[in-house]
C-alpha cells in the first residue's frame, strides 16, 4: 500500500495500489433499446441462482420446507455460541473504535465533508436498518418475553423465558422482558451493521476500491479478490439481500393486509396481498427512478417524521410518566442483564438463547450486506468516531425509547388494566390492538399501516440500489433500467413465493446465510483494524 | 458541515486554465470575433463524460470551433459520484483528471479553457439537474454537448442532452 498523489481522497489517506480498474470486468451492451453496464459474472450468476432457488422451492415445496426448516434451526442451535460470541466481538470492536485514536480517521480523507446532514443521514440509516422491524416487534416482543418470564415454570428447560425468568414476579418479569427486547434491538444489531458499513466505507472512500462486499477482503485475499473468491462473496451478498427483501415484502404484505382488514374490513386474500406487493413495488420503483435525494432520502425523512409523530402520541396519550421513567429503568435493566444475556457459553435458557437471540443475530447478519452497503453509501465525510456514535449509540437509544413506549405501554395495559386483547391477537395485529386501547385509534392505526408500507418501500428501493451497485461491479452510475429490473424482480419473487408457497422456506434460507456471513464479518473486523491503522489520523 | 441541497451537488473546483496557443491565433479573426462575442455569447459550457471521451470527438471539436469563432472561453464540466469509479477513485482525482483534460483541449485547439467538477449523490439520476446548476454557476450562455443514439428509453426518461435542451434557459447545441 502506498499513497498516490493523484488518487488521494480529500486530504490525506492511504490509498491501496491495485492494477484492478473499476468496471474492467463489466459488460457494456445494449439489450434492445436498453443500455446495460453489468459485472461479469456476478450479475448473471446472481440472477440465475435466485431464479433456480425460486423454481426449486415452488416445484418441491415439501422438500424445500423440510430442508430449510431443518437447516436454519440446526445452524442457530448448533452454532448459537458462535453467533453470540461473534456479535459480542462486533460490539467490543465498535466501542473500542470510539475511544481509540483510530476513531479520528475520517471516511473520505482528512478534509472530506459529509455528504448528508445529520437529519437526512440518520433518517436513511434508520429506515433501511430496522424501521419495519420496530413496527412488527415493538409491541409483540416485549409482551412475549414478559409473558414467558412471569409464567409458572419460567426458568425450566421447556420455558422460552430469558435467563431464569421471574415466575410470578410481575415487576421483575417486566424488567427482564424489556431488557431482553432491548438486547435484541440495541447495541448488538447496530454493531453488526456498523462493522459492515465501516469496512465498506473505509475500503471504498479511503482505499479507493469499488463499493462492493469483496473490497473489504482485499487485505486477506489480495489481488485474488477480483477473481472467484470475490465473485462468490458478491453473489452471496446479492442473494441474501434479495431473498431477505423479497420474503420480508411477502410477510409485510400479510401484516399490512391484516391491519387493513382490522381497520377497514379489507378482506385478507391472496389478491389483496398481491395488490399490496405491487403497490409497494410501484412506489419503490418511483423512488428508485427519482434517485437517492429526491426518492430514498425524501421518503426516509417522511417516514421518520411519521414515526416520531406516532412515538410522541403514544408517549403523551399513553402512560407518560411510566414511559419516561421506564426509559431509564429499562436502560438500567439492560445494563444489568447484558452480561448474562450475551454470554455465549453454558446457557440454561436454550430456547431463548438459540430460538430468539441466535436467530436474531443470524437475521441481522444476513441483512448486514444490504444495510451496511447502504449506510456506507451515505456516510462519506464522517470521522470513524462520529460514525460509530451515530450508527451504534444513537439508534440504540432510539430503540430503547421505542420499545419502552410501545412495549411498555402494552405491558402496562395488561398488568394495570387487565387489557389482554394484545396478547390474544395474532402477531401482525398486536400493534393495532395496543393502539386500539388509546384514543384516536382510527388515525393512529392508519399512520401505523402507512408506516409499515412506507418502511417497506424504503427497504425495497435502497435494496435495489445496493443490489444494482454490487452487480455493476461497484459502479453507482449504471443505467437506470438495471435498478428498475432488480426492484421489479424483487416484487415478482415475493409474489411468486406468496402465491406458490415457500415464503417461510426461503426466509429460513436467507437467515441461514447469516452463518457464512458471520465468518466473513469476523474477517472484516481484522480488515478494519488493519485498514484504519494505516490511515493518517 | 455542509448540508446538501435538493440538487445534491457540491462544487469541487473552478480553476481557470488559461493557456491559449499563440501559434493558432489569427489577429484579424480575433478582432472580428471579439466584436461578435460581445453580442452573441460569453462562455461555452461543454459537459464531458471522461469515461467515454472517444465518443465525444465531434462535440469537442464543435465546442472548440465555436470558442475560436467567437473568441470566448470553454468551461469543461464533469460530474462524478463520491464513490470510486472507472475514471477516478476519488472526487479529488476526478477533478485533477478533468483539469488535465481541459488543459489538453486548450493546448490542442488553442483556446481558453476552464474545468469545473461536480459531485453528485446519484449521477445516474441527478446528472441533468447538476448540469443545469453548472450552467448557472459557470455563467455559460451556450452549451455544446454530445447526444447518443435515441432509443425507446428516451421516451420514458429523456436523454441528458434532450432534458437540458428543453429545460435550460440558454442555447443548447446537441451534437449527434
Amino acid at each position: 500500500m502506498s499513497a498516490q498523489a493523484d488518487q488521494s481522497p480529500d486530504g490525506a489517506a492511504n490509498v491501496i495500489e491495485t492494477d484492478y480498474e473499476i468496471g474492467q470486468d463489466n459488460i457494456q451492451a445494449n439489450v434492445g433499446p436498453f443500455g446495460l453496464d453489468i459485472h461479469n459474472p456476478v450479475f448473471a450468476i446472481s440472477g440465475a441462482v435466485i431464479v433456480a432457488f425460486v423454481v426449486f422451492t415452488l416445484a418441491l415445496q415439501e422438500e424445500a420446507a423440510a430442508f430449510f426448516g431443518w437447516l436454519r434451526p440446526a445452524l442457530t442451535s448448533t452454532f448459537d455460541w458462535f453467533f453470540l460470541a461473534a456479535a459480542n466481538i462486533f460490539v467490543l470492536l465498535c466501542l473500542f473504535l470510539i475511544v481509540s485514536p483510530l476513531g479520528r480517521v475520517r471516511l473520505g480523507g482528512q478534509d472530506a465533508v459529509p455528504d448528508y446532514s445529520y437529519l437526512g443521514w440518520f433518517a436513511m440509516l434508520f429506515a433501511a436498518g430496522m424501521g419495519i422491524g420496530l413496527m412488527f416487534y415493538g409491541v409483540s416482543e416485549p409482551i412475549s418475553h414478559f409473558s414467558s418470564s412471569v409464567a409458572e415454570g419460567a426458568g425450566s428447560p421447556d420455558s422460552w423465558a430469558p435467563l431464569a425468568g421471574a415466575a410470578g414476579n410481575t415487576e421483575e418479569a417486566r424488567r427482564l422482558g424489556m431488557a431482553a427486547t432491548i438486547f435484541h434491538w440495541g447495541l448488538h444489531p447496530w454493531a453488526i451493521y456498523a462493522t459492515v458499513a465501516l469496512a465498506l466505507a473505509l475500503f471504498s472512500y479511503n482505499k479507493g476500491l469499488p463499493l462492493t462486499m469483496r473490497s473489504v477482503f482485499y487485505p486477506i485475499f489480495g489481488e485474488r479478490v477480483w477473481g472467484w473468491p470475490g465473485h462468490v462473496i458478491d453473489v452471496l451478498a446479492v442473494f441474501a439481500t434479495l431473498f431477505g427483501l423479497a420474503t420480508s415484502l411477502g410477510f409485510g404484505a400479510e401484516q399490512a393486509n391484516a391491519g387493513l382488514e382490522f381497520l377497514f374490513g379489507v378482506p385478507v386474500s391472496d389478491a389483496s396481498k398481491v395488490v399490496l406487493i405491487t403497490a409497494i413495488t410501484a412506489v419503490a420503483l418511483g423512488s428508485v427512478v427519482a434517485g437517492m435525494d429526491a426518492g430514498v432520502k425524501r421518503l426516509s425523512e417522511i417516514n421518520m417524521a411519521l414515526a416520531v409523530l406516532l412515538l410522541l402520541f403514544v408517549i403523551v396519550v399513553g402512560p407518560t410518566m411510566s414511559i419516561l421513567s421506564g426509559f431509564f429503568l429499562n436502560l438500567g435493566a439492560y445494563a444489568v442483564h447484558l452480561p448474562a444475556l450475551s454470554n455465549p457459553f453454558g446457557r440454561s435458557d436454550a430456547n431463548f438463547s438459540q430460538g430468539w437471540t441466535a436467530f436474531y443475530w443470524a437475521w441481522w447478519i444476513s441483512w448486514s450486506p444490504f444495510v451496511g452497503m447502504f449506510i456506507a453509501r451515505v456516510s462519506r465525510g464522517r470521522t470513524v468516531r462520529e460514525f460509530i456514535i451515530c450508527v451504534l449509540l444513537v439508534p440504540s437509544f432510539v430503540c430503547v425509547l421505542w420499545m419502552t413506549a410501545f412495549g411498555g405501554t402494552a405491558i402496562s395495559q395488561i398488568v394495570n388494566d387487565g387489557y389482554t386483547a394484545v396478547t390474544d391477537a395474532a402477531l401482525e395485529l398486536q400493534l393495532f390492538q395496543m393502539l386500539a386501547a388509546l384514543p384516536l385509534t382510527q388515525i393512529t392505526s392508519f399512520i401505523g399501516i402507512v408506516l409499515v408500507i412506507v418502511f417497506f418501500v424504503t427497504s425495497s428501493d435502497s435494496g435495489s440500489l445496493v443490489i444494482d451497485t454490487i452487480t455493476a461491479g461497484g459502479k453507482v452510475d449504471a443505467p437506470l433500467p438495471q435498478r428498475i429490473f432488480w426492484c421489479v424482480f424483487e416484487g415478482l419473487v415475493a409474489i411468486a413465493l406468496l402465491l406458490g408457497g415457500g415464503l417461510g422456506s426461503l426466509q429460513a434460507m436467507a437467515v441461514s446465510t447469516g452463518f457464512p456471513f458471520a465468518i466473513v464479518l469476523l474477517m472484516a473486523c481484522y480488515a478494519i483494524i488493519k485498514g484504519l491503522a494505516s490511515e493518517p489520523r | 458541515m455542509r448540508s446538501a441541497g435538493s440538487l445534491s451537488v457540491c462544487q469541487l473546483s473552478c480553476e481557470g486554465i488559461d493557456r491559449p496557443n499563440p501559434d493558432v491565433r489569427n489577429p484579424v479573426v480575433s478582432k472580428v470575433t471579439r466584436a461578435w462575442g460581445d453580442n452573441m455569447y460569453k462562455t461555452i459550457m461543454a459537459p464531458v463524460d471522461l469515461a467515454h471521451v472517444e465518443r465525444l470527438g465531434k462535440a469537442l471539436t464543435t465546442a472548440a470551433d465555436l470558442s475560436k469563432h467567437y473568441g470566448i472561453p470553454v468551461c469543461y464540466v464533469g460530474v462524478t459520484a463520491t464513490t470510486p469509479g472507472p475514471v477516478a477513485h476519488t472526487p479529488a482525482e476526478f477533478t485533477a483528471k478533468l483539469e488535465h483534460f481541459a488543459r489538453a483541449q486548450a493546448d490542442k485547439y488553442g483556446l481558453q479553457a476552464t474545468a469545473k467538477a461536480y459531485t453528485s449523490h446519484d449521477p445516474a439520476v441527478d446528472l441533468d439537474d447538476t448540469l443545469l446548476k453548472a450552467i448557472a454557476e459557470t455563467g455559460a450562455d451556450l452549451v455544446v454537448m454530445a447526444s447518443h443514439i435515441p432509443g425507446i428509453p428516451d421516451y420514458i426518461f429523456s436523454s441528458n442532452a434532450g432534458y437540458l435542451a428543453s429545460h435550460a434557459k440558454v442555447t443548447v447545441m446537441v451534437v449527434r
